[in-house]
């Protein structure tokens, strides 16, 4: 029996598979299609103080190997999020991560007090939306930003926090090292590449956003550069993601140093990409007579 | 690289407690090409087979097909008709992903995520379907289930021959991008095509006829598919004259099942809740609606254009 479960800041994943959020609604969706609980663990769609409509359409475009997104965080706000939708997850034997976004420092401050005591295990701060005007992505981009953030988020936090980084930054190992000294317990990474597409024949952007996220298999690449260069600068875990579409990309992110593996675009391709991708580390670890799936964190040789 | 799963043949779908699962759902399932004709330059018709698909899909729902293994989202494709374990769509060649649908052949295998979507509320009554261009092919399958459904309710008498009660106005650019005209004509009452240079039947839009057919006050009910500038004009002849009216619409999509909120539009919610747009403002009675999941059809009325 291979052991695939992994302890990540006090809890038990079943296996290093977690939905990246934003991909996954509130897993009523994909809930439909299999059992929740086979899952690692759920981060939820990124949730904001009040309820927001999002952007305009078209809120997708497609790249090669890739999409973008410019959703713009829709959600019904975070009371709406612990009165409805939280029961719901916690009928799920999985891990569920609750994703919050704010325009301000206070607003983050506010949902990680509403959410510590409506009992989400994890809290992942989202400084990295590239798709709203204020807050998210502002954050981030600069280790003020993230250590205001970080900072006042643990003055108040019950739940163990994680922090999910952007890749549109010069530098993010001194952004990592800002989060973990401000007390994070862990980082999630990465958010989504500011990219941008134009319809030649209408020579407008395909987006009503003009600019979206960039996610999908084109990114894997720089996903697995940006963990493995946070993870040998940092002690916390790190929570990888970015393009993950097969086992062996997931075990790719692990040797990076990933201690969990986030799945997201790749649901929209094939539903059941989560139970795949798990199968097929199993795979991976019975044809590498490999035991522990946490034996492959940062194992990568750069020797 | 092949990344999709077969639930069937993986072993992955569905619920270990079996209760858990409705009976009907939407799955992923390799379907053979069976038919393909093209119907006018760039639209093709694509017939697939599998039983479990077609017993489980209805007027209005769409396919989201897998398009090759090198573009990453899927295609969604409405229902245009439904023979059997037969299940065929009809599309339109705009794109790479598209294109490479129309290079299929008989024979060949599509992997599809379906049947997606909430699809026509089939009205009791005298009904017309308006079908624009590439939104006629899902019109075939709702006049088709009006048509069943007005046989059921005794609407006519075993054995009478008169087609019931559904008209058909469908619209064109021209005489060369007609398609589907023969079909309609041997399930409707009555088939009026407008075309917008006057090419064939009548030139103008299909609001000119609809206004006609509606002053009459015979028609209880009008279900719409096509470009939004035609769907909102129907829409505002139909509230003009009173009549229900449920239009389908189209919106770039994601995953195709509610997760992602990639195909948002924006409708009437009248339970007091407000939310800020994009911009911060508090917006109230709105929502956004997912275009796969909560539509593709929806009441005319609660749609914010």
């Amino acid at each position: 029996m291979k052991e695939l479960s992994i302890n990540f800041l006090g809890y038990n994943f079943k296996n290093p598979i977690v939905m990246a959020s934003g991909t996954f609604g509130f897993g009523r969706e994909y809930g439909e299609f299999y059992e929740l609980s086979k899952l690692g663990g759920i981060c939820v769609k990124g949730l904001t103080a009040k309820p927001r409509l999002g952007n305009k359409p078209p809120r997708i475009a497609e790249t090669p190997m890739g999409m973008l997104n410019s959703v713009g965080l829709q959600n019904p706000g975070v009371d709406a999020f612990i009165t409805d939708e939280l029961p719901f997850l916690r009928e799920h034997d999985t891990v569920v991560i609750a994703n919050i976004s704010g325009n301000t420092v206070e607003e983050y401050v506010e949902m990680t007090e509403k959410l510590s005591d409506a009992g989400v295990d994890i809290l992942e701060i989202n400084v990295s939306c590239p798709n709203v005007k204020a807050g998210g992505m502002a954050f981030g981009t600069s280790t003020e930003g993230v250590t205001a953030v970080t900072e006042a988020v643990m003055k108040k936090a019950t739940s163990p926090v994680m922090v999910k980084l952007s890749p549109n930054v010069t530098d993010i190992i001194s952004i990592a090292k800002s989060a973990e000294a401000s007390g994070a317990d862990a980082i999630s990474l990465i958010n989504t590449l500011l990219g941008m597409r134009i319809d030649t024949t209408t020579r407008k952007p395909v987006l009503n956003n003009i600019v979206g996220g960039l996610s999908g298999p084109a990114v894997f690449p720089v996903a697995i550069r940006m963990v493995w260069q946070v993870a040998t600068a940092v002690k916390i875990p790190v929570l990888g993601m970015g393009g993950i579409m097969t086992g062996n990309d997931a075990v790719e992110m692990m040797l990076a140093g990933a201690s969990l593996v986030g799945v997201g675009t790749a649901c929209f391709d094939d539903p059941y990409a989560p139970l795949r991708i798990t199968k097929e580390i199993e795979e991976y670890m019975e044809r590498n007579t490999i035991n522990k799936i946490s034996d492959l964190i940062g194992k990568v040789n750069t020797e | 690289m092949v990344y999709t799963t077969v639930a069937k043949i993986s072993g992955l779908s569905g619920m270990s407690d079996p209760t858990k699962r409705k009976m009907l759902m939407p799955d992923v399932f390799l379907c053979e090409i069976v038919d393909k004709k093209t119907l006018a330059d760039a639209v093709v018709s694509i017939t697939v087979s599998c039983n479990e698909l077609a017993r489980q899909s209805s007027a209005g729902q769409f396919l989201h097909i897998k398009c090759g293994e090198t573009r990453l989202l899927r295609r969604p494709i409405s229902i245009c008709s439904l023979q059997g374990g037969n299940i065929r769509f009809v599309f339109e060649v705009k794109g790479e992903g598209t294109r490479w649908l129309s290079e299929q052949e008989i024979g060949d295998e599509l992997n599809i995520l379906g049947p997606l979507g909430k699809g026509f509320n089939i009205p009791n009554g005298k009904i017309i379907v308006v079908g624009g261009g590439v939104g006629t092919p899902p019109m075939l399958l709702a006049a088709e289930s009006a048509n069943g459904k007005a046989k059921k309710t005794n609407r006519l008498a075993p054995g009478e021959s008169r087609k019931n009660d559904v008209i058909a106005i469908l619209g064109f650019r021209s005489a060369d991008r007609i398609i589907l005209t023969e079909e309609f004509i041997k399930i409707c009452e009555k088939v009026i095509v407008t075309t917008d240079d006057g090419s064939a039947g009548i030139q103008g839009a299909v609001t000119k006829p609809l206004e006609e057919l509606l002053k009459s006050g015979e028609y209880s009910a009008v279900m719409s598919c096509g470009q939004l500038l035609m769907q909102k004009a129907v829409a505002d002849m139909c509230a003009k004259y009173n009549v229900q009216c449920q239009v389908s619409l189209e919106e770039r999509m994601g995953c195709g099942i509610g997760a992602c909120l990639v195909c948002a539009c924006a409708t009437v919610n009248n339970s007091g809740t407000t939310a800020q747009d994009s911009s911060g403002t508090v917006i109230e009675n709105t929502e956004m609606s997912r275009v796969c999941i909560d539509g593709p059809v929806f009441n005319a009325s609660n749609v914010i254009w």
